[in-house]
């Protein structure tokens, strides 16, 4: 592919959706791209195949946010966990043996009876990724990235989830290297829930702060 | 030369509703994954930063366009050009044609799950005090002909807004993507109320608080 190409097919998409509704060809283009590149860094030494395979597999089997449901969870029983979660959450969740790239400065910032939370990054996609895994394609999304800032009670619309008008919203835009975990509040209804079962309560969205815990009766 | 970045999407109106996937996939075609896992052994190979990777994408002229993985790709393959370690030639084979260059790691198998874990902090030792404290007012600087990559988005530029947390000396994003040094500054939470940020339509119960590291502020 010469740089010529490069350029056309990336004009060329500048007419898709951002979204993945990639027709076919697309979806065919980008496999070859993305084939090709791996042929010549592999080829040329610079990276090890066995090593790509590990990573996606970290990513699609052992990072991802049943870990922050966790670490969420225990903060709902564990009064002086979540002290230490709320003073310092990067040390709060290594207890739990979470750690690493994309999470190496993190904050958690709790939700309670007059504040939601909300976390975005308006410049890229910074996630905490070893507490929440790889973001969804909605957090990448020119559209939540830029209403998140201007208009969260209409982000939070279009999730269908609807605050009591008193609460305020706090957004956290990801623009350094601190990455935000939202702890939700806990479910009426669940007193004397253990972990494990409250964990099953957390959402992803939830600790993005676009969500809401599951109730009780809904638990998967 | 004006730096143009296409990623600085806080505030922008225009681009429709958040639509979230419902039961959305890890990724949704297979080179997705391996888009991801080559960013990331590249990156490992110690060849750029991650202020360097996040410039490259976010100046694609097609990137509004683009699906967040292509952003990626396409910003991989800049990074990669723009040191030799990958050659038009080697592009339009979709092989290795041209010798490689010597990286200073290559990340194999083995030693995935450590490098992961250790991430890349970017808290670095202070050398002196904090120029300001929780509660102080601060203003944020102005950019209008940006002269590189920079992680003070447009919508919080010019505003007044409130310290509310330090967060200890690290790598300034803007030094380091031009590769001239971390250059460590003092990084500080600020929030600002939304109607100071998109006046009186914002939600007067809302704050957007950013991370700005101190040549973004002065005191107000």
């Amino acid at each position: 592919m010469s740089d010529h190409d490069h350029h056309d097919h990336h004009h060329h998409d500048h007419h898709h959706d951002h979204d993945h509704d990639h027709d076919h060809s697309e979806l065919s283009a980008m496999d070859a791209r993305v084939r090709a590149l791996e042929t010549i860094l592999v080829e040329k030494g610079y990276v090890d195949p066995a090593a790509l395979d590990v990573l996606i597999e970290t990513y699609e089997t052992k990072v991802g946010p049943h870990n922050g449901a966790r670490v969420v969870a225990k903060s709902w029983i564990d009064p002086a966990y979540r002290a230490r979660l709320l003073a310092d959450a990067t040390a709060a969740v290594a207890e739990l043996g979470y750690a690493g790239r994309q999470g190496e400065h993190l904050v958690a910032v709790e939700n309670t009876a007059d504040t939601h939370n909300m976390v975005v990054c308006t410049l890229c996609s910074c996630y905490p990724w070893p507490v929440l895994g790889l973001p969804p394609v909605w957090y990448k999304s020119a559209p939540y990235r830029a209403k998140a800032v201007r208009d969260p009670r209409g982000v939070l619309a279009d999730f269908g989830v609807t605050l009591s008008a008193g609460k305020a919203i706090k957004v956290w835009d990801s623009t350094a290297e601190i990455r935000y975990l939202v702890v939700p509040e806990r479910p009426a209804g669940t007193e004397g829930w253990d972990e494990a079962r409250l964990a099953d309560l957390v959402t992803r969205d939830s600790m993005i702060g676009t969500g809401l815990p599951r109730a009780p009766g809904a638990a998967a | 030369m004006t730096y143009v970045t296409h990623a600085d999407l806080g505030g922008r109106l225009g681009l429709g509703p958040v639509v979230p996937e419902r039961d959305e996939p890890l990724f949704h075609a297979p080179w997705e994954a391996r888009a991801l896992a080559l960013t990331l052994a590249m990156g490992a190979t110690g060849s750029w930063n991650i202020d360097q990777s996040r410039a490259a994408r976010e100046q694609q002229p097609g990137y509004l366009g683009m699906s967040y993985y292509e952003v990626w790709t396409g910003g991989l393959e800049r990074l990669m050009a723009d040191r030799g370690l990958v050659t038009a030639a080697d592009l339009a084979a979709g092989r290795a044609v041209d010798p490689a260059k010597p990286v200073a790691r290559v990340l194999t198998a083995d030693i995935v799950p450590a490098v992961l874990a250790r991430g890349g902090p970017t808290e670095r030792q202070s050398s002196a005090p904090a120029r300001f404290a929780v509660g102080d007012r601060v203003r944020t600087a102005t950019m209008p002909e940006p002269k590189g990559h920079t992680r003070l988005p447009r919508y919080v530029q010019g505003k007044t807004g409130t310290v509310t947390h330090l967060h200890g000396v690290h790598v300034f994003a803007d030094a380091n993507a031009t590769g001239a040094g971390e250059a460590p500054e003092w990084l500080y939470t600020v929030r600002f109320d939304g109607p100071e940020l998109f006046g009186a339509e914002a939600d007067p119960a809302s704050s957007v608080s950013v991370d700005a590291w101190d040549s973004y502020l002065s005191p107000a």
